[in-house]
């Protein structure tokens, strides 16, 4: 038998059919939810709807009029702002320093300070939580020990409305560099040594390296890690939901925290579908701005 | 396709015998019991009771952790899964009454020769009834009383509880006094809706209007239960936190941060448990004081209730069960397996709790709670009166602006319910 090239027609239609399975299962488990959970935003569906059908009301835009009148939704909003804004960059930039030191030719065991590092990644966040809850004690908590040996008041981090969030950005920052560091690890280890010793023979000296070969050899993986982190951190809630519920005076509700409540404790599905999709817009434009500014970097 | 289906079906119906009870396949209903947290683990010890004098009945009790309850039942519900007989915290029942998912029990009730509504406490039975229909038969009951340091008030110059807001609020002042700075006369969570409620009502706020369709929380009763909540804090009487961020409540307390604390029945055991030897002679209870006169003020009608779904296939089987745990010699063994307040009132008197110095108050509060509004959005409502309280308390609000802001909040909370209310009404 001789062999015949397959006809373009036969292979697409063999595409389609290795294709099939994750397609279904994506369009199934993936874009049909999405869909749906669209059209619940148009709707009040709620506990009544769940009880009669007809309890449900086509509301168009309502949803997202009422969430954008509410007060609650704009401090959620300035809540995962702050958070994402300081939180995400602080990540990057400590996930890149410990990058550089567990990287540095002088440190020894390297794989153990790795492992160390990356040990808070994958520790389990309601413990981590609990943990935490206590080095953040007021009174004897770790934390405001250390401050008053360098003679600083202690503060109430959880308790205190303006310095809740920055205490949870701090056990974000802790929980979550570990994993972006071994990203770096592995993009600093993709850098010819040949460009650090053209450098040096040229006569720069660390720093110089850094900024003129480290961070441009870098470049795809700080757009990656940036990336990854923002959409993470935009979707702040486990935190939260252990350490604060949220509180005190909302200072802690994000906007998938929000959602959540919204949601499943109040059983507002219509409400909650509209809060997701904000923040997809919200997510959204971030990216947009983010690509933004890196292009206008390159021109 | 249909010789598979033939050939399995016949597989299954074997294997569903083999697995059944030997020697018996046809005269043996299960009926299955959902119950929460401890009192799922610990009913189970009351059931082999129940089944040798029900041969033909068999008990399934699955056990749900607490935090997972309310969206289980919800979702067995839309699932067309409910049990036939659950557990469910009794300010749940508008909600579920609303829904269309539970059997209405006042013939069950009228014909039984166990349950009779006289036996149980008079407000927390009527947590159970929506409009004139019965949906649960109280299980165990709950209230908030007031759990103090008698030696911190004795040493403020009270040998016991004033009985009087009045009173109340100068004992804290003298406690706080004798306390000092870093200390605080009573700890009351930020973040609990419960102890603003209560204050309400027994200012004579009913919260909501007689119809549940609007918030009445700027008027005149309410305010003044709110002044006086929010006014603790202000004078430095409570600290302004949640229940949260305090690490260990038991420890607190021993260690004298506080000297009062507005709590519930299962801290009864825990006191005892957590609390070192040398405290237990030194921590009493007593019920909530009232605005004015001599008898304790209202407090919260909870506890959890039995109640029978609609879509339960054999209800009389169920109703046997609810009979069974509500007599009242389960009641008393369940409270001695739990800790649990027994919901009927000989059970009390039969186990001594009654006399007992320490769950005295709870007896005597039992007898004067009162309901929450039963509307299903009541516990969103709940939260939206703590912020309030919360934003009054930090000083982000005047009261009186807060106080509007919230009956609007509520008015949007339960527009849906009026839509509701008045589409009904329509013929």
């Amino acid at each position: 038998m001789t062999a015949r090239a397959p006809s373009s027609a036969e292979q697409g239609g063999a595409a389609w059919l290795f294709l099939a399975p994750a397609l279904v299962l994506i369009g199934g488990f993936f874009f049909l939810p999405v869909a749906a959970s669209l059209l619940l935003s148009f709707t009040d569906f709620d506990i009544y709807a769940i009880a009669d059908p007809a309890n449900v009301r086509l509301l168009g835009l309502r949803n997202y009029s009422e969430l954008l009148a509410s007060p609650m939704f704009w401090i959620a909003l300035r809540n995962t702002l702050y958070f994402a804004v300081v939180g995400g960059p602080l990540t990057v930039a400590v996930s890149l320093g410990a990058a550089l030191l567990v990287n540095a030719r002088l440190v020894r065991f390297k794989s153990f300070f790795r492992t160390l590092y990356f040990a808070p990644f994958v520790t389990t966040l309601v413990a981590v939580a609990i943990v935490w809850r206590y080095l953040y004690h007021p009174e004897y908590g770790l934390l405001n020990y250390a401050l008053g040996m360098v003679g600083i008041e202690p503060v109430d981090w959880l308790g205190d409305p303006r310095w809740a969030m920055p205490a949870i950005i701090l056990l974000a920052v802790w929980k979550n560099f570990g994993y972006h560091m071994l990203i770096f690890v592995a993009g600093l280890q993709a850098i010819p040594e040949e460009l650090y010793e053209a450098a040096y023979l040229d006569g720069a000296g660390p720093w110089r390296r850094f900024v003129h070969v480290t961070l441009p050899m870098l470049g795809p993986t700080l757009v990656f890690v940036a990336l990854i982190t923002m959409i993470g951190f935009f979707q702040l809630f486990a935190e939260p939901y252990v350490m604060t519920q949220g509180g005190p005076l909302r200072s802690t509700t994000s906007l998938v925290l929000l959602m959540y409540e919204e949601g499943f404790r109040w059983w507002r599905m219509g409400y909650a579908a509209a809060v997701a999709f904000v923040l997809f817009l919200v997510i959204l434009g971030a990216m947009l701005l983010g690509r933004r500014v890196r292009r206008g970097e390159v021109a | 396709m249909i010789h598979h289906r033939a050939l399995v079906v016949p597989l299954l119906t074997l294997a569903a015998v083999s697995c059944g009870p030997r020697g018996s396949t046809s005269e043996i209903t299960v009926i299955r019991l959902w119950a929460f947290g401890r009192e799922g683990e610990e009913v189970q010890q009351l059931i082999p009771e129940f089944e040798r004098q029900h041969p033909g009945i068999r008990v399934r009790v699955q056990q749900i952790p607490w935090i997972a309850a309310h969206e289980k039942l919800l979702t067995a519900y839309v699932g067309d899964a409910t049990p036939d007989l659950a557990q469910i915290g009794n300010t749940w029942i508008p909600e579920f009454a609303a829904l269309g998912a539970l059997e209405p029990l006042d013939d069950w009730v009228n014909r039984s020769e166990v349950v009779d509504s006289a036996d149980f406490f008079g407000g927390i039975w009527s947590t159970n009834t929506v409009g004139d229909t019965t949906f649960g038969v109280p299980w165990y009951v709950d209230t908030r009383v007031i759990f103090y340091r008698k030696d911190v008030l004795a040493r403020a110059g009270y040998r016991e509880m004033p009985k009087t807001w009045t009173g109340w609020r100068r004992a804290m002042e003298a406690v706080q006094r004798e306390l000092g700075p870093g200390r605080y006369a009573i700890f009351l969570p930020t973040n609990e809706w419960a102890q603003p409620y209560v204050l309400g009502m027994q200012a004579g706020s009913t919260l909501l209007d007689s119809a549940g369709r609007r918030g009445v929380f700027s008027d005149s009763a309410f305010r003044r239960a709110f002044d006086f909540y929010v006014g603790l804090f202000r004078s430095g009487l409570a600290p302004t936190v949640g229940n949260v961020e305090i690490a260990n409540v038991y420890q607190e307390f021993a260690r004298g941060r506080f000297a009062m604390w507005i709590t519930g029945p299962w801290n009864l055991g825990e006191f005892r448990k957590r609390l070192p030897p040398e405290l237990q002679d030194d921590w009493a209870t007593a019920p909530l004081p009232a605005p004015e006169g001599d008898s304790a003020g209202v407090s919260l009608a909870g506890g959890a209730s039995l109640a029978m779904f609609r879509a339960s296939r054999h209800k009389e089987a169920a109703w046997r069960l609810v009979e069974f745990l509500s007599s009242r010699p389960r009641q008393e063994k369940f409270f001695h397996l739990t800790g649990d307040l027994p919901s009927r009132i000989d059970a009390w008197q039969r186990t001594g709790l009654s006399e007992d110095p320490k769950a005295r108050a709870f007896w005597i509060q039992l007898h004067r709670v009162q309901p929450i509004p039963k509307v299903p959005e009541v516990e969103l409502i709940a939260t939206r009166v703590f912020e309030s309280a919360e934003q009054v308390i930090r000083g982000r609000r005047p009261t009186g602006q807060a106080l509007e802001a919230l009956d609007r909040d509520v008015d949007r909370i339960l527009e849906k319910r009026r839509w509701i209310l008045d589409r009904q009404a329509r013929p």
